[in-house]
């Protein structure tokens, strides 16, 4: 299953990277977190925000768009960086989570949030598509 | 770290650990049931310690210690039992082995050493060419994906029985082989590396030839293959195969959602609606792919990704670059000649310079013993006759091809276009 994994943002990430001995520990430790991941096939893609300050939003209200400039607010609800894994289960997802250096200098948070796949769907399809779907696993069972 | 880990979370780091584990157990005891015992005892010591201690900061290196405590545990009470036969030899005649005694300390020793490249010894071994790509394939899948015999047999839509003999027996094999489950150096690991990705790609195709329901009833082949064609370019980043193996997987994988048609018949790339392609996977196919051409790669797997590239690069059917195709089966056909690689490469030619040159190509090999009764080859030749303006040759061959397809879908296709050459 593919998780995507945030790095939720905090005050400090918010104020964007400060090139400190801290930040540069972090940095490090996290490319060997990083390495990890890759070696193991479980990082398809990674990637840190800028803080909210250079980020814009976009309101919709019927055909009403109605653009907002950041800084954002709330900045425990903002993302400051990103994973997209591959993954067995949920647990896996924790267990990698949990070796992860903390990517801020206070506490933090990180949440995982898995993506729809094709068995999600399986109550909205069609009774034909359903029926294929049989079809195939018969085959499948019989072969 | 926290106290009162639940088992499910303890399970759920072992099964990240598990195979450094055995790979690095196993070249201490060469002997891959004694590895896994080891590595699963490991795992009930973790269960009943770590919900009352928390989970320690280096998971990996505490369960090897616990798995090698174990092992030295098993060694002494063989060489105490070893001890007391040798001091009844030694009564009897009155001489002693003194090397003996060092053993252990040896072993110990070798216990405390970490190469670092256990884990690519362990995928070296399972994958050794003394076993067949079927038994590297469902061993490589039990010690290094984690996968249960229940697992693998469902997965080659096979008995659990059938999986479980031929782990057995390949285990066995290797045993009475004596080999060192340590990774080939030198020219012996690029002459053993080909049995290694052909296992990989094996695992690959077995998810990939399977049909639309494949993730409702099979533990997905085609993930697993990918993670172990990543694993593999960690630990061997300096090989253009390697990546060239893994460019390719990654590449089909993408189309994955997209072969399958809304009548559950598999589509060709032609037909195939590519805004369902995994525009991801083809970015990570394509870097990987970068970095086996940048590595100076030309072997087979690194030229068929290439040839996946093409069309993965290729917004419609339309603009794919057949001349680069057709450059890449000359390359191709040169480093891993086939009959199939030959009839590709005269449609790329036709494709790229027109239906004669497709002709000229396909008359060459018409011949060869493997494309007999082979139905693409009729089939392509009708194409190519038909598109050179001879519709009554091509009636023909269209014909022929449907007399030896055994797919109901694709005969329906060939009766089709002989119907159209009137």
């Amino acid at each position: 299953m593919r998780v995507m994994v945030f790095v939720k943002a905090t005050e400090d990430s918010e104020k964007g990277i400060r090139p400190t001995p801290e930040t540069a520990e972090m940095f490090e430790a996290m490319g060997r977190f990083n390495e990890e991941l890759r070696n193991a096939g479980v990082l398809l893609t990674a990637d840190g925000l800028k803080p909210s300050s250079q980020a814009k939003r976009i309101a919709f209200d019927g055909p009403g768009r109605r653009v907002i400039d950041g800084p954002f607010a709330e900045t425990r609800e903002l993302v400051a960086g990103f994973w997209l894994w591959e993954v067995k289960d949920m647990d896996e997802a924790v267990a990698w989570v949990k070796r992860c250096p903390n990517p801020m200098p206070g506490p933090s948070e990180i949440e995982i949030r898995p993506l729809y796949e094709m068995a999600d769907f399986q109550e909205f399809l069609t009774p034909e598509a359903a029926e294929i779907h049989d079809r195939t696993r018969e085959k499948l069972s019989r072969t | 770290m926290t106290a009162g880990e639940p088992h499910r979370a303890i399970e759920a780091i072992f099964r990240i650990e598990r195979a450094r584990l055995i790979a690095g157990l196993a070249r201490v005891v060469r002997n891959f049931d004694l590895a896994e015992e080891l590595a699963q005892d490991a795992l009930v010591i973790a269960l009943s310690e770590w919900p009352r201690t928390g989970v320690p900061a280096n998971p990996g290196a505490w369960l090897m210690t616990a798995a090698k405590r174990r092992a030295i545990d098993a060694i002494r009470r063989d060489k105490m039992r070893e001890r007391k036969h040798e001091e009844i030899a030694r009564e009897k005649d009155g001489a002693f082995d003194g090397a003996r005694g060092s053993e252990l300390w040896a072993i110990e020793a070798a216990m405390d050493d970490d190469l670092g490249d256990e884990l690519l010894g362990l995928i070296f071994t399972a994958c050794h060419p003394i076993l067949s790509p079927d038994a590297r394939a469902a061993l490589t899948l039990r010690v290094i994906g984690g996968l249960t015999t229940d697992e693998i047999a469902r997965a080659f839509l096979s008995s659990e029985a059938t999986i479980a003999q031929r782990i057995v027996r390949a285990k066995k094999t290797i045993g009475k082989a004596g080999l060192t489950f340590e990774a080939p150096r030198g020219p012996e690991r690029a002459a053993r590396l080909p049995s290694v990705l052909e296992v990989i790609y094996l695992i690959f195709n077995e998810g990939y030839a399977a049909t639309a329901g494949e993730d409702l009833v099979r533990p997905s082949l085609c993930l697993e293959a990918q993670r172990l064609g990543r694993m593999l370019t960690g630990l061997m980043p300096e090989d253009a195969e390697v990546f060239g193996l893994l460019a390719l997987m990654e590449i089909q994988a993408s189309r994955l959602k997209a072969r399958i048609g809304p009548d559950g018949a598999l589509l060709t790339l032609n037909e195939q609606n590519r805004a369902r392609w995994d525009q991801l996977m083809i970015r990570r196919g394509l870097e990987a792919l970068a970095r086996a051409e940048a590595l100076g790669g030309d072997g087979p797997y690194v030229l068929q990704a290439a040839l996946a590239a093409c069309h993965a690069r290729a917004r419609s059917a339309a603009e794919t670059d057949w001349p680069r195709i057709a450059a890449l089966y000359d390359r191709l056909r040169a480093v891993a000649p086939s009959p199939v690689v030959d009839l590709n490469r005269a449609v790329a030619y036709s494709m790229a310079f027109g239906p004669e040159a497709g002709l000229k190509l396909i008359d060459e090999i018409a011949d060869a013993a493997a494309l007999r009764n082979y139905a693409p080859l009729p089939a392509a030749r009708g194409d190519f006759l038909f598109r050179a303006g001879r519709p009554a040759e091509a009636r023909c061959e269209f014909e022929a091809a449907a007399r030896l397809t055994r797919n109901a879908r694709e005969r329906a296709f060939l009766l089709a276009r002989a119907d159209a050459c009137d």
